[in-house]
């Protein structure tokens, strides 16, 4: 058993890996880029839910560790390369906001969680602060990941970027119950996306993965 | 009595939905599987129904109040008549080849999967799995809103399926959020996500948690519901899915999302100490009432009109739950069971009137009242009853809003009602050009027309039993029912 700071600092920085690699999937500018930068994340992910199964002594998260370990971190991106080649897709990540103003306002967005997280838990063990401002800024940076990109394919990254946010947020939460449960439900659902986008063969029904295309459907076309 | 004892209405609940939709999919015959779907619904009615006899302890993961039983017990009924109404559609659908027998079979086994969702949804005492019952919701949904494989109906399945998807995960981190914050009362495990046990305990949680968590669960679930300005992916859903789901989104879907908001509600309500959860719900009641009631003068399609009108009616819904107090809650609830019965009536009434008249466009629409006497007015009387005009129960909840509000905050009353009148107005004259006036070509399957005898008795018996329930429930409300929406508002707060 570590000792406790040491527990805090090795959670911190795990949970900071998975931000930087949050960061990280905002500047790429080649698809594949952004579905390797995703699969580090997913890994990144899978360690500080080891870690927290080693430190909580639950070792139910190792179950969670071991599906971001291997569904997100190997067999979500495999797929996504597949789905990008099968359904001849852009390379190249199309933005909706240059890559300068979505890392300043990444920026804007972590200060923002850490002022709103850090005060909120004056309560709570140093652990579960630090760890729900890093989580809730893994979360707005896959949001604004998928505000700002518009490729489809980088749009499901985005999701489950704002998906990894949340389960850092789970597993540094001492004693949640269902936090498997909840792991395998998203899981499912990233699966169901992905399967979408096969099943639908967007690419094919909309010439474009681009939701350029899906934004001129306003519903009143006539 | 041991064997009313041994005897689990939740078992019959959810184990029929469930089983239902794994033997559906088994069934290659789509003719047997609308006659199954008819019957497994009726049986989870039956299960509902006998929730009134025998009702089940509570356990961490399940338990039945007063709030939770009547809704079950709605979504059950309205499950029921939109199957029988679903048989006589989908045959339509499928003999016009607009439908393969192999998405019809995905079709009615989703159809129980998702009641399945629900009821699993409002039966759920865990938090967690409210939360995993309303993603799967999500999950079956976009399944049958993307029936018809046209380009349109995976435009709005992708985009229901993404813009919801974001909203479950933040309601996810509200829910982590809720548990942190319960946590140092309520200690680990299983008890601590468990409502009936939070709820006692809700005043000694952490009040800044809480309020933060009540934020991110109001937007997160406030998608769900179709809130503006979260509404985006709603008038999609509902108007290029097959009808008896734009009815069953509309009527239980949403309801269902506004629970588990309300659920929330009341655990923060409960803590003296957190940010005052009205009137953030006020301002989403007030611009999802505003923003629909506008909208509705420019839409061109008759399935996307009326669901903008649930937008408008979550709004109304919304606000009056945020206003608090038992009349206002009193006045929430009774909306919400009406506005499930007649909307879904509506849409049963419009997937008639387009499979007759062949096209979506409120504009090639003429004259229904003429063509189709008895669709035509039963149609009307949905419209109006929908818009709030007298002796229909949505005219009384409306009525109880706007009166209860004024009671408390005057002021406030003045934007509920100039959207009410604004979308008033949007219905009626929309209503006037599709009911009355020289009647238009019917360029559909025809078969509606000249289906007689019994077929057509299902088919339009669903829509006459909601009107007609929600006749009844405008003017007169058995006592024993007023006296029991009176204890749930006030369990409400």
């Amino acid at each position: 058993m570590p000792t406790t700071q040491m527990a805090y600092d090795t959670a911190h920085l795990i949970g900071a890996t998975v931000l930087m690699m949050g960061f990280a999937l905002l500047y790429q500018r080649r698809v594949t880029a952004v579905i390797r930068t995703y699969s580090f994340q997913a890994m990144a992910l899978a360690a500080a839910a080891a870690w927290q199964a080693y430190v909580q002594e639950a070792p139910h998260l190792y179950v969670t560790a071991l599906i971001a370990l291997v569904f997100k971190g190997v067999i979500v991106p495999l797929a996504l390369t597949w789905l990008v080649k099968r359904l001849g897709m852009h390379r190249t990540v199309e933005t909706a906001l240059g890559i300068g103003p979505t890392m300043i306002a990444g920026v804007g967005l972590v200060a923002l969680s850490i002022v709103l997280v850090l005060p909120v838990t004056a309560g709570a063990t140093s652990m579960t602060r630090e760890n729900l401002a890093l989580a809730m800024s893994v979360l707005l940076l896959g949001l604004l990941m998928m505000i700002t990109r518009r490729n489809a394919v980088t749009q499901v990254v985005g999701f489950m970027a704002l998906e990894n946010g949340l389960i850092l947020a789970a597993v540094g939460a001492r004693g949640m119950p269902f936090v498997v449960e909840i792991s395998i439900a998203f899981s499912v659902l990233v699966a169901m996306i992905l399967f979408g986008i096969f099943f639908f063969r967007i690419r094919e029904r909309f010439d474009s993965l681009d939701l350029a295309y899906l934004e001129t459907f306003r519903g009143e076309r006539q | 009595m041991p064997l009313a004892l041994t005897f689990d209405p939740l078992l019959l609940i959810l184990g029929v939905p469930l089983g239902g939709a794994l033997l559906l999919v088994l069934i290659p015959s789509w003719q047997v599987a609308a006659w199954l779907n008819i019957l497994i619904s009726a049986a989870t009615l039956g299960g509902a129904l006998s929730l009134f006899v025998v009702r089940p302890e509570a356990t961490p993961l399940f338990f039945i109040d007063d709030f939770n039983i009547y809704l079950v017990v709605l979504t059950a009924f309205v499950g029921f008549t939109t199957s029988a109404y679903s048989a006589a559609y989908i045959g339509r659908e499928s003999r016009a080849k607009r439908v393969s027998p192999r998405h019809l079979r995905f079709y009615h086994a989703m159809y129980q999967a998702f009641l399945f969702t629900m009821l699993l949804a409002l039966t759920a005492n865990n938090i967690g799995v409210l939360w995993v019952a309303v993603e799967a919701a999500t999950l079956t949904t976009v399944l049958m809103v993307s029936l018809y494989r046209t380009r349109e109906a995976i435009e709005a399945a992708w985009k229901y399926f993404i813009l919801c998807s974001v909203g479950i995960g933040l309601a996810l981190f509200g829910t982590i959020l809720v548990y942190l914050a319960a946590e140092p009362v309520m200690g680990d495990g299983t008890a601590a996500l468990a409502w009936s046990l939070m709820i006692t305990r809700a005043g000694g949680f952490q009040p800044e948690l809480i309020s933060l968590a009540f934020v991110f669960l109001l937007v997160g679930y406030g998608t769900k519901v179709g809130l503006a300005p979260l509404h985006a992916w709603l008038p999609d859903a509902h108007a290029e899915g097959p009808t008896p789901i734009s009815a069953i989104l509309s009527g239980l879907l949403l309801n269902v999302a506004l629970y588990a908001l309300l659920r929330f509600k009341m655990l923060i309500a409960a803590n003296t100490h957190a940010l005052q959860p009205g009137p953030l719900m006020i301002g989403m009641g007030c611009s999802s009432i505003f923003v629909a009631a506008f909208m509705l003068y420019r839409r061109g399609d008759i399935k996307r009109l009326f669901a903008y009108s649930s937008v408008e009616h979550m709004g109304v819904m919304t606000f009056a739950f945020g206003m608090g107090g038992t009349v206002a809650n009193f006045a929430g609830l009774l909306h919400m069971t009406m506005h499930s019965l007649v909307k879904s009536a509506i849409f049963f009434a419009v997937g008639l009137i387009t499979q007759s008249a062949g096209t979506k466009r409120i504009a090639e629409i003429r004259g229904l009242t003429v063509s189709q006497p008895f669709l035509g007015w039963s149609f009307v009387i949905a419209v109006l009853a929908i818009a709030g005009l007298p002796p229909m129960g949505i005219f009384m909840s409306e009525f109880l809003v706007v009166s209860s509000t004024f009671a408390q905050t005057p002021l406030l009353a003045a934007p509920v009602i100039i959207g009410l009148i604004v979308g008033f107005g949007a219905l009626i004259l929309r209503l006037q050009g599709m009911a009355f006036g020289e009647p238009s070509v019917l360029a559909g399957y025809g078969e509606t027309v000249r289906q007689s005898g019994f077929k057509r008795a299902v088919g339009m018996a669903p829509l006459v039993a909601h009107l007609a329930l929600a006749l009844v429930a405008g003017i007169y409300l058995p006592d024993p029912l007023v006296a029991w929406f009176q204890a749930v508002a006030k369990l409400l707060g």
